[in-house]
């Protein structure tokens, strides 16, 4: 019948209605109300004001910012700065396909009917970082060598984060089937390299692999500085990372073990097959959050002597040339990074709901 | 009819086909190659040191450390030890960890409420505010609090003054210290004579109520025998508390207590960001509480101020404390980012200025590393404590 597919109709109210129950619904709300209004409107007023109206747009040095408000123009004249670092600007192309590379395989995993969209998120996973592998380096193919002490900027951050995930997914994943391990030194051994990881900030961590790593290495044999961070990044953030999979494994109930063992797999087959495929599918939100944490920790790279976004902008808010930028370099960063973050965030929370409903039978 | 019987063993596969065997072999090649790592990473360390003229040892903790250190809670100066330098490192690294804590579960819990509330502003306010704290890197939030804010404010002779007390300017926050005088141990005396009183009246109160049913206002009482006690022990020992106000010397301030903005930026960005997590928490740990228990409750007759107090908090606290554990230890963690501002915690002073001068990057790695751990490991000791004395007990 038609009637029973038609929705619940909605319940329609009034402004006045409703504010009178969202808003004054008792004297202590309408404080409140009053309280907090009156703070919005007295701080969005400046904050406009600094934001749009009186800010500098155009010029090209410090001294074109006359204006009261904030100096955006800043941005603008060293925006290729705070985006590719050092890389040379006739050689920026090569960054670029990379972005482009990204986007293509990322952006339409937003996008529910995107015709091979799984294609892409796979070419993402592992194609994506060959191409940069040797795309973003060069020295091959006749493409001109970039060092990576050149690298900066959000292309930076972004190789940090995406190798850093990338590389911890693997490591992560044997790390978590070691800790499920019924051998107990192969757990033993998880267990401490898990927990040991994850106790420490990883400032340390990134502290140890650029002055313990040079030690540890037989002489003559020595990464640069970025290799170092990635290694280090990679440890501590596959520590994370095996959490996060080990959750995903307890979630599997164990008539799936029982079941692959009784159809006569061995214990990769089993994993491989039956186990991973399901515990990964259950896991992708939680990776998708370490991601975020991760995107948002790879600022620490400064500390070491990175320029990676946040380090490009310090250097120039530093910058005698450009002085009391600060807070519009900051609220710049802030603003990238949110908008990431956010994004994925969101992504991830969809997912969660999709996937929450397909496994409630 | 014959039961079949099949032996525990079977005969037939070979040895290396036996999960057992198999299980022995992988952990045998699993040690031998941790302990071949190990050698390996060993052999070249000692090695590198070597050609590098690296000194082994714990023996530098003993050594003249040769610098200062801005702010240090323990007795510190130039001349003092290594191991000296360490442990203001790691005060300070605890100070500014409890501190952030403490202001970071309060602010939290109220936004965490106020994102539940009502009150459909208040709500979106709250949600606005954890929305962009938590999506924009911690560092990023110190650096703009101590680049852009604090280091914004008046110099020391510029300062703003709250009634000659209080001095707030870009070397940090100066405020009265209070000096004790003689004669002040009896005020220590009704402190703890009123905390105790209160521990007392709150148990007879309880038996009181479960063996008569009356309630007796033990909250009010409580406060009162709290301020008045104290109180009248201060004014019966004569006043025995001087105020040492902070004043203005040369070219910077004297006297009082001073909060260097290093910490003060630390303080705030720590406690803005994992409130921001920690009001998630809480707002998930309360909508976990069935609808059914707070109408129960109202049924049975508590009004509202009790039935968040026995009956949705106790069992929001469930919910609330495994992931509030991490958030603490996520906390202490981020402490570390003090280094990027010159706030002289654990890993700017050893793992940075002590490392520097001594080179001895592994005594100096290992010691701080194993002070991460066991925080962390006695936090969730702590923690899990806790939570197993809250845990739901089946009956």
């Amino acid at each position: 019948m038609a009637e029973s597919t038609m929705k619940a109709p909605k319940r329609r109210i009034g402004p006045v209605r409703w504010a009178r129950e969202n808003l004054f619904s008792s004297w202590h709300n309408t404080i409140l109300t009053l309280l907090v209004g009156y703070l919005i409107v007295t701080s969005v007023g400046p904050l406009l004001n600094w934001v749009l109206l009186d800010a500098n747009f155009q010029g090209s040095d410090a001294s074109d910012c006359t204006g009261a408000g904030a100096c955006w123009l800043f941005i603008n004249q060293r925006l290729n700065f705070f985006i590719y670092g050092f890389y040379p600007e006739e050689l920026q192309w090569r960054v670029d396909i990379m972005f482009g590379l990204l986007a293509l395989s990322f952006a339409p995993q937003f996008i529910e009917r995107f015709p091979g969209r799984k294609w892409l998120g796979l070419f993402g996973l592992t194609g994506l970082p060959i191409v940069g592998y040797f795309l973003v380096p060069g020295g091959v193919f006749g493409l001109e060598e970039v060092q990576s002490s050149k690298w900066g900027g959000l292309m930076l951050t972004l190789i940090l984060a995406y190798i850093g995930i990338i590389a911890s997914l693997p490591i992560g994943t044997l790390l978590a089937l070691g800790r499920r391990s019924e051998m107990p030194i192969i757990r033993g051994l998880c267990v401490v390299f898990i927990e040991v990881w994850r106790a420490v900030p990883l400032i340390t961590v990134l502290f140890m692999a650029s002055v313990m790593l040079p030690l540890f290495l037989p002489e003559g044999m020595n990464f640069e500085k970025l290799a170092r961070a990635l290694i280090g990044i990679t440890l501590w953030q596959s520590a994370y990372m095996a959490e996060v999979i080990r959750g995903g494994l307890q979630a599997i109930p164990r008539g799936q073990y029982e079941a692959a063992s009784a159809l006569g797999l061995g214990y990769w087959k089993k994993m491989g097959l039956i186990i991973l495929p399901q515990a990964l599918k259950l896991v992708i939100p939680g990776i998708v959050n370490t991601f975020i944490s991760l995107f948002k920790d790879t600022t620490l790279v400064l500390i070491i002597g990175l320029f990676d976004i946040l380090g490009t902008v310090q250097s120039t808010v530093t910058d005698p040339a450009w002085q009391n930028v600060a807070v519009e370099g900051y609220v710049f960063v802030a603003f990238c990074f949110w908008v990431f973050c956010f994004g994925i965030s969101r992504y991830s929370q969809n997912l969660e709901r999709k996937l929450d409903t397909g496994h409630r039978t | 009819m014959k039961k079949q019987t099949f032996d525990s063993k079977p005969a037939g596969p070979k040895p290396w086909y036996d999960p057992r065997v198999r299980a022995i072999f992988f952990q045998v090649v699993a040690i031998a190659l941790v302990f071949w790592g190990g050698w390996v990473l060993i052999d070249n360390t000692l090695s590198n040191m070597e050609s590098r003229g690296i000194s082994t040892g714990f023996g530098f903790l003993d050594e003249s450390a040769g610098f200062g250190i801005i702010m240090s809670l323990v007795p510190y100066d130039a001349t003092m030890s290594y191991g000296r330098t360490f442990w203001v490192g790691l005060t300070n690294t605890l100070l500014v960890s409890a501190m952030g804590v403490v202001t970071a579960t309060i602010l939290g819990f109220i936004i965490g409420v106020a994102r539940l509330s009502s009150n459909w502003l208040v709500a979106k306010v709250s949600l606005a505010y954890i929305e962009v704290i938590r999506n924009i890197p911690l560092l990023l939030q110190i650096f703009f609090w101590y680049f852009a804010v604090l280091s914004s404010l008046p110099s020391p002779r510029q300062s703003v003054d709250v009634g000659g007390a209080f001095f707030l300017n870009n070397r940090g926050l100066y405020v009265p210290e209070p000096v004790t005088q003689d004669g002040f141990g009896l005020v220590w005396g009704g402190v703890f004579a009123a905390i105790a009183a209160v521990i007392g009246i709150r148990i007879w109160a309880k038996r009181r109520q479960l063996a008569t049913g009356a309630i007796f206002p033990t909250f009010k009482v409580g406060v009162g025998v709290l301020v008045l006690v104290p109180v009248m022990s201060y004014l019966l020992a004569g006043q025995p508390l001087e105020w040492d106000l902070p004043a203005l010397k040369g070219f910077n301030f004297g006297g009082g207590i001073s909060i260097i903005p290093e910490l003060a930026a630390l303080w705030i960005a720590l406690s803005l960001y994992t409130a921001s997590f920690i009001a998630e928490i809480v707002r998930s740990g309360i909508l976990s509480v069935s609808k059914g228990q707070t109408e129960a409750s109202k049924a049975l007759g508590l009004p509202n101020g009790l039935t968040l107090r026995l009956v949705v908090i106790p069992q929001a606290m469930r919910v609330i404390i495994p992931p509030l554990t991490s958030q603490y230890l996520n906390l202490v963690k981020n402490s570390s980012l003090a280094t990027a501002i010159g706030y002289p915690d654990l890993v700017a002073v050893f793992m940075g200025t002590t490392l520097n001068q001594t080179g001895q990057a592994v005594e100096v790695v290992a010691i701080t590393m194993a002070v991460y751990l066991t925080i962390s490991l006695l936090i969730s000791l702590f923690m899990n404590i806790y939570n197993r004395a809250v845990a739901i007990k089946e009956r």
